[in-house]
């Protein structure tokens, strides 16, 4: 790796890179960071393996990249420059993918996505409708590109942006450049990103601090995950250009600790875009130094709110602190501070590069660009999408997800994770958009998307999201840590059964005010898929305090199971499995449960082949 | 400093632009309530007792920590405001033993006094409560965390004013708790026991070992002195009940110590009472203390060091003064030393 | 604790810390690594070298969920109880475990081989439920599967221990 000593040597080696990328070539690219946890690594040795059985090792590029997405369909590979699209294969199939694709161009028929609605199969990626109806901006490089390999990112137009800011836009230029987009913040409030690098730039301090919120603590999202595994030096690049506009000498990502991939491979890309003089002193024989460190998390939710992750920069208990003052004017070490999301700076190149403008004329009035969920729940394509703003959660859901699996029926959909709010069948035409979502009493959120069905109980879901957010309260303030424990009790009482109907009304009175008076985001927060599910599903609160039913049949204590005789074959497999040894029966004639000894752990309802274990 | 201009509860006032909107209602003469808020430490903003309503801010903010702006509109008492500072109370006491017929607070407890302002008996809101043993284990403070209400106050003091940075909080969520390391005994921290966390504890937490079971606050007779273990000259509160010492406090508003105090001056005055303290003058006779009135003493004391000036001279002699004594005492000892026995041989325990 | 610890292994984390701010999460971070969860003598060393209160570092530790005080288990288990998990049946995979280990959620078993612990989302909710042992995914989990995996981490006798 060679060091870059000006900015035209990175546009030249762009343009060799980018030549020297020869279209027709032959590529397998391999999802190697998901996709990792279903075996993509015996995978990719079998390719390794194969291409070279076949002497196709010169002929062949084997691409180990990022999420492609498809998540549900992991493993997952594609094959160029054809386009093909194969899903949940094993090694076991690689020989054929080498032989019918990579040597004769054909299709393998079996391992194709069977489209839904048609049944036929789909031979290329770009025509699989999750794929089809999706606007990739921040993931661009994702699944297309070695993420550890900075030469990959150059050629597909990397650091040119940079280069240009360098050349030819001053500071405010740039700012400018980014307000007139209309990007707001990825991390979940929603805050024009331009103005808050405008408060930063304008503030006073020998030392500013730049800061990448890689912390991602909603469970059950995980794009700043994806774009961090699959496109590292995207977020890097987005970070040198906040930097310069700025005037920043010195930046953090504060990553997750659970994400190990890409904390390897963040570092790789700081490693890399230093020795190229992409970072470091004097980038690119310019006056412009920035210097870029990793520090992992510890394991707390709270520390994704921006003064708690400043605590633990510091070295201190992540415990959240009253504003003002803002970070921009007293951050890191008490000087200006900018803290943005990972997606916000992946936002940044694209925008630099096609202009504010372009950016501005995708989405809607006052949410532009696009935004990635992680879908996940009771979906058929689980996975990572990116769409433009403005779309209806109708066509996130069923056009690109595939809708509800087993034909239940779409019950509601959480966005935001646990600061966010459900949102029911009868709001599917919502515009996806921060200023919708909030009017509806969710939040846009970072971009989690939990899909529930008809086996989910919204009381339990909302419980759910509390017993988290109260287990992750730093203990600051008295709303957060008493009150929402005690709306926590509250439910636990109601699905427990020994709700009372005034109940409802603590919590009416109690969730607004723990909004109003909390002191960090994380109180002010919790509240809402309480207040959300109580606007939207009342009725099934009320089930279960005044009828001591959970019409999902979720919640244990309202709910027994039994085995249903004219279903059940006898076949014992419940019998066997039950810890309790609740069950009884001879081979071949039908089971008896016996109710005393149930401890409803669900095993038998889960293990039996013939649904004849009913919940009532 | 600039001064600017806003507005409170519709009155017009002008104030330094460093202040809080507290610090402005105060000089406005409006009376917001506090719990964790102390001037003097960095706003930790816990409590959320002082909130008030900001015309366009987002949500409540808190009065302790807000910056004055110009031209803001602050209200104080607005309903909203009101029932936001109830309920936050109802929770405080939802986790709180309410045992005030016994407490050793009672009568100085801020919790106390802002309950009974608001007309709370307790809570409405039921639920779990922490139960953790009462902490005997050290001389001088009794630490009962069943009553804290996590204000950080003793967490803050000890850290910036006292600098032992003995406490901090352990766990989180519900679990908080104020710590020493392992939730030992404070004899096992880097505890100097200074009694500066006791002292602005707003709760029944912390409370000095000495006056348990000995009286409630309105009893105590409160003399103000200065203490006499050095030259400092800290002004100390001498809590007196029956003529006895209960407990020494202080008082944030007087003294050159403004309330702060070392171990000595709030825990050391047990000698007050001590029968074994001399109270009149003894002199040595055959190696047995018999008493003796003033003037024998002092004129045995005079005729002592002259026989010694005159037969050794008056380098013989050497003058040990004290940092119990004030500066004016010590002064005229050294005089006397100097101009009356004639001898350098001036010297202060503090340099031993 | 009978066993001696060599403190010296941190001697290298002190030098390659020297100096920066901020060093106390990912030194703690190391030296668990290298002791497996943080003794006493460890914090106590740490503070020194530092020269930040114990009261801090111990603050500190009980606040992030990563840190642990007590030794751990040969083999940690982390139940997924995020969200996609949550509606995937989570619940009933964690109360299985907890059946079959008898240890709560943050215990270790008697015998030290699993520790279990609930992890609040590991990013691969396509898999849900999910939990890890140790580096390894296990997938769309029932309550009955859950167990059934445990036996290929039960307990081997190991000769180093003899
Ligand atoms: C409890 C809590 C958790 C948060 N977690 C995250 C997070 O995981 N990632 C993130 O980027 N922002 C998170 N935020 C938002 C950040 O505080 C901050 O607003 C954001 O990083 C700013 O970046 P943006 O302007 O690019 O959105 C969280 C906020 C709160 C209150
Ligand atoms: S709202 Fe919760 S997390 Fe935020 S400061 Fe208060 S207690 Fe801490
Ligand atoms: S007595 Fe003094 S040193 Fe000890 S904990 Fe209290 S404030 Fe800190
Ligand atoms: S012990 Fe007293 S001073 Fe310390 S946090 Fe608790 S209530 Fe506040
Ligand atoms: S006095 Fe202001 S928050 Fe406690």
């Amino acid at each position: 790796m060679e060091r870059l000593f000006s900015i035209e040597e990175v546009q030249r080696l762009q343009k060799t890179l980018s030549e020297a990328r020869n279209p027709q070539r032959l590529r397998v690219r391999i999802c190697m960071t998901g996709c990792r946890a279903y075996g993509a690594v015996e995978i990719r040795d079998a390719f390794k393996a194969m291409i070279d059985e076949k002497g196709l090792t010169t002929k062949v590029d084997l691409l180990e990249t990022g999420c492609h997405g498809f998540c549900a369909r992991a493993p997952v590979v594609a094959i160029d420059p054809h386009g093909f699209f194969y899903q949940q294969i094993s090694p076991r199939d690689v020989p054929q993918i080498v032989q019918t694709s990579l040597i004769e161009g054909k299709p393998v028929e079996k391992l194709l996505y069977t489209h839904p609605q048609t049944g036929e199969p789909v031979a290329l990626e770009k025509d699989v409708p999750f794929y089809r109806e999706q606007m990739k901006i921040v993931l661009r490089n994702c699944g297309q590109i070695d993420p550890t390999r900075i030469e990959d990112y150059i050629a597909r137009d990397g650091y040119l942006p940079l280069a240009k800011v360098l050349s030819s836009m001053s500071p405010e230029e740039v700012i400018g450049e980014v307000v007139r987009s209309g990007l707001r913040g990825r991390g979940g409030a929603g805050f024009p990103t331009g103005n808050k690098w405008k408060f930063a730039r304008n503030a006073q301090g020998d030392v500013k601090y730049i800061i990448c919120n890689a912390d991602e603590g909603d469970p059950g999202a995980f794009m700043d995950r994806a774009v961090l595994e699959g496109d590292p030096h995207t977020v890097l690049e987005g970070m040198l250009i906040a930097a310069y506009a700025i005037g920043a000498p010195k930046g953090y990502v504060y990553v997750r600790a659970e994400y190990p991939i890409a904390v390897t491979h963040i570092k790789k890309a700081v490693a890399d875009a230093k020795a190229m003089g992409l970072l470091g002193q004097k980038i690119l024989g310019t006056h412009f130094n920035f210097e870029v460190k990793i520090k992992e998390g510890a394991g707390a939710f709270v520390c994704g709110e921006e003064t708690a992750l400043i605590a633990s920069i510091e070295g201190r208990r992540g415990m959240p602190r009253t504003r003002p003052p803002f970070p921009a004017i007293a951050g890191l070490w008490g000087k200006p501070t900018n803290i943005n999301n990972v997606e916000t700076f992946a936002n940044i190149p694209p925008i630099i590069h096609k202009g504010g403008s372009w950016y501005a004329s995708l989405g809607t009035e006052k949410s532009k660009g696009t935004k990635i969920f992680a879908l996940a729940g009771k979906i058929n394509n689980t996975g990572l999408v990116e769409v433009p703003m403005g779309i209806t959660l109708e066509r996130i859901i069923f056009d690109i997800g595939g809708g509800i699996p087993g034909g239940k029926k779409f019950k509601a959909a959480q966005t935001g994770g646990p600061s966010g709010g459900c949102i029911p069948s009868s709001l599917l035409n919502l515009p996806i958009d921060y200023d919708s979502l909030t009017a509806a009493g969710a939040i846009m959120g970072s971009g989690g998307l939990i899909i529930t069905d008809e086996n989910t109980c919204m009381v339990d879901m909302a419980k759910f999201f509390l017993t988290f957010t109260q287990s992750e309260s730093c203990g600051r303030c008295v709303p957060c840590r008493l009150g929402t424990k005690r709306m926590l009790e509250i439910l636990q009482r109601i699905t427990e059964g020994t709700g009372e109907l005034s109940d409802l009304e603590t919590l009416k009175e109690l969730a607004p005010m723990i909004k109003d008076t909390s002191l960090c985001g994380l109180g002010q927060t919790t509240p809402n898929p309480v207040l959300t599910t109580l606007n939207y599903f009342l009725d099934e609160y009320k089930a279960h305090i005044e009828e001591k039913r959970c019409p999902a049949g979720v919640c244990k204590a309202l709910i027994r199971y039994q085995i249903d005789p004219e279903t059940c074959t006898g076949c014992g497999v419940c019998r066997k499995a039950c810890p309790q040894k609740a069950i009884s029966g001879k081979a071949k004639e039908p089971h008896t449960l016996d109710q005393a000894l149930c401890i409803k752990c669900a095993i038998c309802y889960n293990e039996c082949k013939f649904d004849a274990i009913k919940i009532i | 400093m600039n001064e600017i201009k806003l507005s409170i509860d519709n009155r017009e006032i002008t104030v330094p632009q460093n202040f809080t909107v507290l610090q402005a209602a105060e000089r406005a003469g409006v009376k917001i309530p506090t719990l964790c808020h102390l001037q003097e430490l960095t706003p930790c903003s816990g409590c959320r007792i002082c909130l008030v309503e900001v015309e366009g801010a987002r949500s409540l903010v808190t009065a302790c920590s807000y910056p004055v702006a110009a031209g803001i509109k602050v209200k104080t008492h607005t309903e909203r405001v009101l029932k936001a500072r109830r309920l936050v109370m109802e929770l405080i006491l939802s986790d709180h033993p309410l045992d005030c017929m016994t407490c050793e607070k009672t009568g100085s407890c801020k919790l106390q006094d802002l309950a009974y302002e608001m007309g709370l008996t307790g809570s409405r809101i039921k639920g779990e409560q922490h139960h953790y043993p009462l902490d005997l284990s050290n001389p001088f403070i009794v630490r009962d965390y069943n009553k804290c209400i996590l204000c950080e106050r003793c967490i803050r003091i000890c850290d910036e004013i006292q600098g032992s940075m003995a406490i901090d909080y352990a766990h989180r969520g519900f679990n908080t708790k104020v710590s020493v390391p392992y939730h030992r005994s404070l004899t096992e921290s880097d505890c100097v026991f200074c009694g500066q966390c006791v002292s602005v504890c707003p709760v029944g937490a912390l409370t000095e070992r000495s006056r348990m079971g000995k009286g409630r606050e309105w009893e105590f007779q409160k003399v103000k002195t200065i203490c006499s273990y050095c030259g400092v000259g800290c002004t100390l509160v001498l809590n007196m009940k029956d003529g006895e010492i209960v407990r020494v406090t202080s008082d944030r508003e007087a003294g050159i110590n403004h309330g702060n105090m070392c171990v000595k001056g709030r825990f050391g005055f047990d000698y007050v009472h001590s029968p074994d303290r001399l109270t009149e003058p003894l002199i040595k006779e055959n190696g047995n203390f018999r008493k003796a009135s003033w003037d024998e003493a002092l004129d045995r004391v005079a005729s002592g060091l002259k026989k010694v000036k005159e037969k050794h001279g008056p380098d013989a002699i050497g003058v040990l003064v004290s940092a119990k004594c004030t500066n004016e005492e010590n002064y005229l000892l050294q005089k006397m030393a100097r101009a009356a026995l004639g001898t350098n041989n001036v010297d202060h325990c503090a340099r031993l | 604790m009978a066993e001696i610890l060599d403190l010296s292994r941190l001697d290298n984390l002190f030098e390659e810390h020297q100096g920066e701010d901020g060093a106390l999460i990912p030194v703690l971070q190391e030296a668990q690594n290298i002791y497996g969860y943080l003794p006493e003598e460890v914090l106590r060393c740490i503070s020194q070298k530092l020269k930040v209160p114990l009261s801090k570092i111990y603050g500190v530790v009980t606040f992030y969920a990563q840190f642990y005080l007590d030794p751990r288990g040969r083999h940690v288990i982390k139940s997924c109880q995020g969200t996609a998990c949550h509606v995937r049946g989570a619940k009933g995979v964690l109360e299985s475990l907890i059946r079959e280990l008898k240890v709560k959620p943050g215990g270790t078993t008697a015998d030290l081989n699993f520790s279990l612990e609930t992890v609040a989302c590991v990013g691969t909710c396509f898999l849900a439920p999910v939990m890890m042992i140790d580096k390894d995914y296990h997938s769309k989990l029932t309550p009955k599967r859950a167990v059934d995996v445990l036996k290929k981490y039960s307990q081997k006798p190991e000769r180093e221990e003899a």
